[in-house]
């Protein structure tokens, strides 16, 4: 059995626009573009980045939600991207994905038992009797109790109905979930009880998660490594603790410099960035961050760095590094 | 002893609903000083929105409406002022910020003309030199290209940019206490960096009073001189924003507290408070947050303690700090 659970070879997500009377494609949006990555089995893998970044279209593609333009995802040594529609739904199974808003992701014509046992249905799991009886286990694991699933979704809060999500991915006993933002949309003491749900079904079932997230705090305290993305691309990966200690991409150093922090004595010297995210069509040639960057040299306006080791277990994609790129500086 | 530019006195605003009579402020009193930046935190339906827009009368009414208590603006109480006066003050030497700057600003006029209403309505200024202290509040907010940005529609421009066009329209007129009512929770934390150091600077480069709503404890501990925290419409905890994060009394200030994940320490495992925020109705009894509380005892269901004053201005709602109490048992 390989060490990681998923494998992700420079995978695409291009959008066309199309323009005027003959709808002819102009360019295209690249949402996500050309990035790897692998998922080690039992871990937390963080995608962070800010809105328009790609981590959401990263997450969706990965379960072909959304049809990537191109690359492969090899899920336990089998590319997702090669299934026909049948065999994905199968392998699906494995691979579930809990949305950002518990109040858009679920039915609001189903009771949350029927929400519940519906993927069991889809995919034939048990009789209608051992049916009842997981779903009854799945209310219980997540913390919900017998009477909540004769409910409707609109009769519980925020925080309950994250809790569903969660035990509707869990249905089908799956190896990897997707948590595409799973606690944005919820109040400070409601999302700590997610998250610490989160962690206890993990160390229970042996989950994989990819943990996508805007929030730099929960980010480090739930994932084990972590992948920084901008404008469709990832520009740092690796453990937690080496990237809040030594980020080493100038866009990292300032997103971490940006974060407030809840302690008034905390004095931060801070990165304030100029200007703004780039507009994902009109991408700039070289590096995605270099419209932004402090540092920018010459080279980063011409060529796209690529994401490479600076030290063990360490990638960045920025030329800072690469020495062969500063000595033909100097 | 300095007189508060802005204090509230047991502030009721209740909203009428179907299901009955809905309290989203129950008996709040803060008050801030001139050139303060006051915080006030809580989770979704505490009532620090619907105390914010108490402040400038902009509760939709009906459902909701001021019942009872004081807004006292400057030595005047502004509750029973006319629509035709509040209209002087709003905008003028009391100005607000809003969460979502895309609703916030009218999609059919451009920027300027936005900017040019305000100044012109307060001002009275000419055309001409409206125009010009427009592009002058866009440059002082850091939007490149004023002169041209002056022209542009709401929709042309990124979020980040649009908070700064509501910014620059708030501040157009000088005003004396600015409302930010969850001012960067829609931005991306790049660009909440600059819009937080945008507030910080106006606050002590112009001395402008700022009423800072919020329920991100980063940009409380941050920006904040002074916090109020509220729970289910009451202010349960105040003190300066030292007091609130080393020295919390409240249960529930503690338990918000701990719930935040820390970039600069690692645990194991978070702090999380059983239970969700009651549902606000005319009948509650006792400490709102007793059904939450750890550290619960009979007397806490049974009667509301008041907001009483601790060491050093720093007050609690609490029957555990509350001295009348500790004299009884």
């Amino acid at each position: 059995m390989s060490e990681h659970l998923l494998e992700v070879k420079g995978l695409k997500k291009y959008y066309p626009i199309n323009k005027g009377f003959l709808n002819k494609t102009q360019g295209y949006v690249k949402a996500v573009d050309d990035i790897s990555f692998a998922v080690r089995r039992g871990e937390t893998f963080g995608l962070v980045g800010e809105s328009g970044c790609g981590k959401s279209t990263t997450g969706r593609s990965l379960l072909r939600l959304i049809e990537p333009t191109a690359g492969e995802i090899i899920f336990e040594g089998q590319d997702i991207r090669k299934l026909s529609v049948e065999e994905l739904r199968k392998r699906r199974r494995d691979m579930q994905i809990v949305f950002q808003d518990p109040f858009s992701s679920l039915d609001p014509r189903n009771t949350v038992e029927r929400i519940l046992e519906e993927p069991m249905i889809v995919h034939g799991v048990g009789d209608a009797k051992e049916r009842k009886a997981a779903v009854q286990r799945l209310a219980d694991v997540v913390g919900l109790s017998k009477a909540h699933l004769q409910r409707f979704p609109h009769q519980f809060s925020g925080g309950q109905r994250q809790r569903i999500g969660i035990a509707r991915a869990l249905a089908l006993q799956p190896k990897l979930i997707v948590a595409d933002e799973p606690v944005s949309a919820l109040d400070v003491s409601i999302q700590s009880q997610v998250i610490n749900l989160m962690q206890d079904l993990q160390r229970e079932f042996g989950l994989t998660y990819i943990f996508i997230a805007h929030d730099l705090s929960v980010v480090k305290h739930i994932c084990d490594r972590v992948a920084v993305m901008y404008l469709g691309r990832i520009v740092e990966i690796t453990d937690k603790d080496k990237l809040y200690s030594h980020p080493q991409h100038p866009y990292t150093q300032a997103l971490l410099s940006a974060v407030p922090e809840p302690d008034p004595d905390l004095r931060k010297e801070r990165i304030i960035l100029q200007g703004e995210v780039p507009s994902p069509a009109n991408a700039p040639v070289g590096c995605a961050f270099g419209t932004r960057c402090p540092y920018v040299m010459d080279i980063c306006r011409n060529t796209r760095p690529q994401l490479a080791e600076t030290e063990a277990g360490h990638l960045t994609a920025c030329y800072l590094y690469d020495r062969e790129a500063k000595t033909q500086l100097v | 002893m300095i007189q508060p530019i802005l204090k509230i006195e047991n502030l009721h605003t209740h909203f009428f609903t179907e299901k009955g009579e809905v309290p989203a402020v129950d008996g709040v009193d803060l008050y801030i000083n001139p050139g303060e930046v006051l915080g006030v935190v809580g989770e979704s339906g505490c009532g620090k929105s619907v105390t914010s827009l108490s402040v400038l009368k902009l509760v939709p009414s009906p459902p909701g409406r001021i019942v009872d208590g004081r807004i006292v603006f400057k030595g005047t109480d502004i509750v029973p002022l006319k629509e035709k006066e509040m209209r002087k003050i709003r905008g003028n030497a009391v100005s607000m910020i809003f969460q979502e700057p895309m609703t916030s600003l009218n999609p059919l006029f451009t920027v300027g003309q936005q900017i040019i209403e305000t100044v012109r309505l307060h001002r009275g200024l000419s055309k001409k030199e409206a125009r010009e202290h427009a592009v002058e509040m866009l440059r002082k907010v850091g939007i490149p290209r004023p002169e041209a940005i002056i022209d542009e529609y709401p929709h042309q421009l990124s979020g980040g940019m649009r908070q700064r066009v509501m910014i620059a329209m708030s501040i157009s007129c000088s005003p004396e206490l600015l409302i930010a009512d969850e001012p960067t929770t829609a931005l991306d934390v790049t660009i909440q960096a600059q819009i937080l150091d945008l507030i910080r600077r106006l606050n002590e480069e112009q001395g402008t009073a700022v009423m800072m709503i919020t329920h991100d404890l980063g940009v409380v501990a941050e920006m904040c001189h002074r916090v109020a925290v509220m729970y289910a419409g009451k202010v349960v905890e105040e003190g300066s924003v030292h007091d609130i994060f080393k020295n919390p009394l409240h249960p529930y200030t503690q338990g918000l507290i701990a719930s935040v994940p820390r970039m600069d320490e690692t645990r194991e495992r978070l702090y999380s408070i059983p239970g969700n925020v009651p549902i606000l109705s005319k009948n509650m009894q006792g400490c709102r947050f007793a059904p939450r509380c750890s550290r619960v005892m009979d007397i806490c269901r049974q009667s509301l303690p008041d907001l009483t004053l601790q060491e050093n201005r720093h007050s609690c709602r609490c029957w555990l700090h509350d001295g009348s109490q500790e004299d009884a048992v």
